[in-house]
């Protein structure tokens, strides 16, 4: 369980996150949900460790991430950023054999399990046959996917008898707004993808976005941030109500159960103004 | 994708090939012509032998510098861009050269007097010149998250050269004529040695620096996804930057003790290397040592030539060649 207790966080004097405090089962789907700027994307680096806290604590399995090294907690946490530009060129299977970082030596190289643990995390997503192109030569679209490989192949154990069977411990993947640069088709192969691998590997999700559909067409549970503090949070039913959507975005809008899709879909209807 | 191991196999045979001719051809070349068929005659004694003693006495110790010369900027150049994650930074258009460069003159006009002690003053002094310009770039890159844009650098560069330009004049008005000429020569960037000395003074800095290379070519690949990225997957960020920062100026440091603030070699050799190996930086790093050894000999054997008798400054050739190949580089990126 990951788990985020009081945690604030601040530039200067301005606080980006204040007091927020989210929990992140071993088999959740969290969708961290507000407007631009409400602090998304913070509350995620603080989640994933790489801002500290200036006070409250992020415990993974109970204990403090300050107090695991970054090695321990890359093999239980990855994280795909909202876009991913390198400073040269590598290619895709270079890219996602970067993931396999910590579970190496100092001076080791990869060796045939960490290229098949790779060539499996491309497969699982779809991205196999690039594994030779350039990466920056690549679609906003395969690229988040490629990242998403390469964070799969971070999270794998490195026992190679276990390649193909699911994770051994609970292990989370964090994702800043994956879908907004991406067009409709690659949001719904994106979001096709997180639930099965959500589904068929121990692996808790936590997705940042302001899409409030794509957050109901996944999540179990969601976190509506308003400027930086946690506004709501619970089961999609409960949190996703033409109230707190008011409250949030300063927005009417009505929330129905979809009759295909069975999910909460929820449709503006206007600024400040009843129709 | 052949596994990495043999891609290194197969670069080193070839970077290591070309390195080894350059130092086996490199001093042949030379306003005196020499065979090598006469330096490896060993029916003559080697008192007599002509072509051996010029051949190991007067020229390899300038082609071997040329050697860790070009091998420690072009891997200065090569850590320094991946830890700024910008392919036009190196150790001459940081500015860090110019640094060096002061402090290896302050050792050399005023560290007679401490001569007693032992110590590679010059390489420690030019390390130390390094640092200093070093500690500059590494607060200007804002330390950790960001990188560094390619404006602030280019602006920084020419703002940290000028300052260091400026403080040389300042040392060098302490110096007498005669020295002046050596100095002048020297700052332009000069192989001109007859010793082997200053190599094995500069030597500890060299392997030192290599060993943390080594130990870096990992981190900087990880680096190139970004600060934050590189986080996520493992990487100790801040001790890799710190020891990046260290080695390159440590490397730096040890080449410009030697020959002086050669310009442009870390920019060339490691996008040529690039072109033809890829961007892993395990491969790039050794590539890029071999590579600048023997581009560095090959150009101080036109320097010695082109003009000969008259030995032209190494730095004249690189920068004749390196400003169009930056200026190339500047406008394909913008």
């Amino acid at each position: 369980m990951l788990q985020a207790a009081d945690v604030s966080f601040g530039y200067r004097d301005e606080l980006v996150v204040r007091n927020a405090s989210v929990e992140v089962a071993d088999d959740g789907f969290v969708g961290i949900i507000g407007p631009n700027g409400s602090g998304k994307t913070t509350l995620l680096r603080l989640l994933a460790g790489t801002r500290a806290p200036g006070s409250g604590r992020v415990t993974l399995d109970g204990v403090p991430l300050t107090s695991l090294t970054r090695t321990a907690v890359a093999r239980r946490m990855a994280v795909v950023p909202q876009e991913t530009q390198l400073a040269f060129e590598y290619s895709v299977l270079e890219v996602v054999l970067m993931g396999r970082y910590p579970h190496l030596g100092a001076f080791a190289v990869e060796g045939p399990s960490d290229i098949a643990v790779a060539r499996h995390a491309l497969e699982s997503t779809g991205t196999l046959d690039l594994q030779d192109r350039a990466f920056s030569t690549l679609s906003g679209g395969e690229k988040q996917r490629v990242i998403i490989a390469a964070a799969l192949a971070q999270l794998t154990a490195d026992d190679p008898a276990i390649v193909v069977q699911p994770f051994r411990a609970a292990t989370i993947l964090l994702l800043d707004e994956p879908t907004a640069a991406l067009d409709l088709k690659y949001q719904l192969s994106v979001a096709a993808l997180l639930r099965t691998l959500h589904r068929g590997r121990r692996l808790a999700v936590v997705v940042s976005t302001h899409d409030l559909n794509f957050a109901a067409s996944l999540c179990t549970s969601l976190v509506m941030l308003k400027k930086g503090q946690v506004m709501a949070s619970g089961p999609v039913d409960e949190v996703l109500t033409p109230d707190r959507i008011r409250e949030l975005y300063e927005v009417d809008a009505e929330v129905v159960r979809h009759p295909l899709t069975g999910n909460l879909t929820v449709t503006p209807l206007g600024t400040g103004a009843r129709p | 994708m052949r596994p990495i191991q043999r891609r290194l196999g197969s670069t080193l045979a070839l970077f290591g090939g070309l390195a080894a001719a350059a130092i086996v051809l490199g001093p042949l070349a030379g306003s005196t012509s020499i065979s090598l068929g006469n330096v490896v005659d060993r029916s003559m004694p080697f008192e007599q032998n002509v072509d051996a003693q010029i051949f190991f006495v007067a020229r390899l110790p300038r082609t071997l510098a040329g050697a860790m010369v070009g091998a420690m900027l072009a891997s200065a150049g090569v850590v320094f861009q991946g830890l700024l994650r910008n392919p036009l930074a190196t150790p001459f258009t940081l500015g860090v050269s110019a640094g060096a460069a002061l402090g290896a003159m302050l050792a050399i006009t005023f560290g007679a007097s401490l001569a007693w002690l032992g110590l590679p003053l010059a390489p420690l002094a030019s390390f130390a010149g390094s640092m200093c310009a070093v500690a500059v770039v590494y607060l200007l890159a804002g330390a950790r998250h960001r990188g560094l844009s390619t404006n602030v650098l280019l602006l920084a560069g020419v703002t940290m050269n000028a300052f260091f330009s400026a403080l040389i004049l300042f040392v060098q008005y302490f110096a007498d004529f005669a020295e002046t000429f050596r100095i002048l020569r020297w700052l332009m960037g000069d192989l001109d040695i007859s010793s082997y000395q200053p190599l094995v003074t500069a030597l500890p800095l060299v392997i030192v620096s290599f060993a943390i290379f080594a130990w870096l070519a990992r981190p900087l690949n990880l680096l190139s996804l970004g600060t934050d990225a590189a986080e996520t997957r493992g990487l100790d960020v801040t001790r890799a930057q710190r020891a990046a920062f260290f080695s390159a100026s440590l490397a730096t440091g040890a080449a410009v003790s030697v020959g002086g603030p050669v310009g442009f070699i870390g920019i060339i050799v490691p996008h040529l290397v690039r072109l033809l190996v890829g961007s892993d930086h395990r491969i790039v790093l050794p590539a890029s040592a071999l590579f600048g050894a023997a581009f560095l000999i090959a150009c101080d054997a036109v320097a010695r030539t082109i003009m000969a008798p008259l030995e032209l400054p190494v730095g004249v050739i690189t920068a004749l060649i390196g400003g169009p190949f930056f200026l190339w580089l500047l406008v394909r990126r913008a």
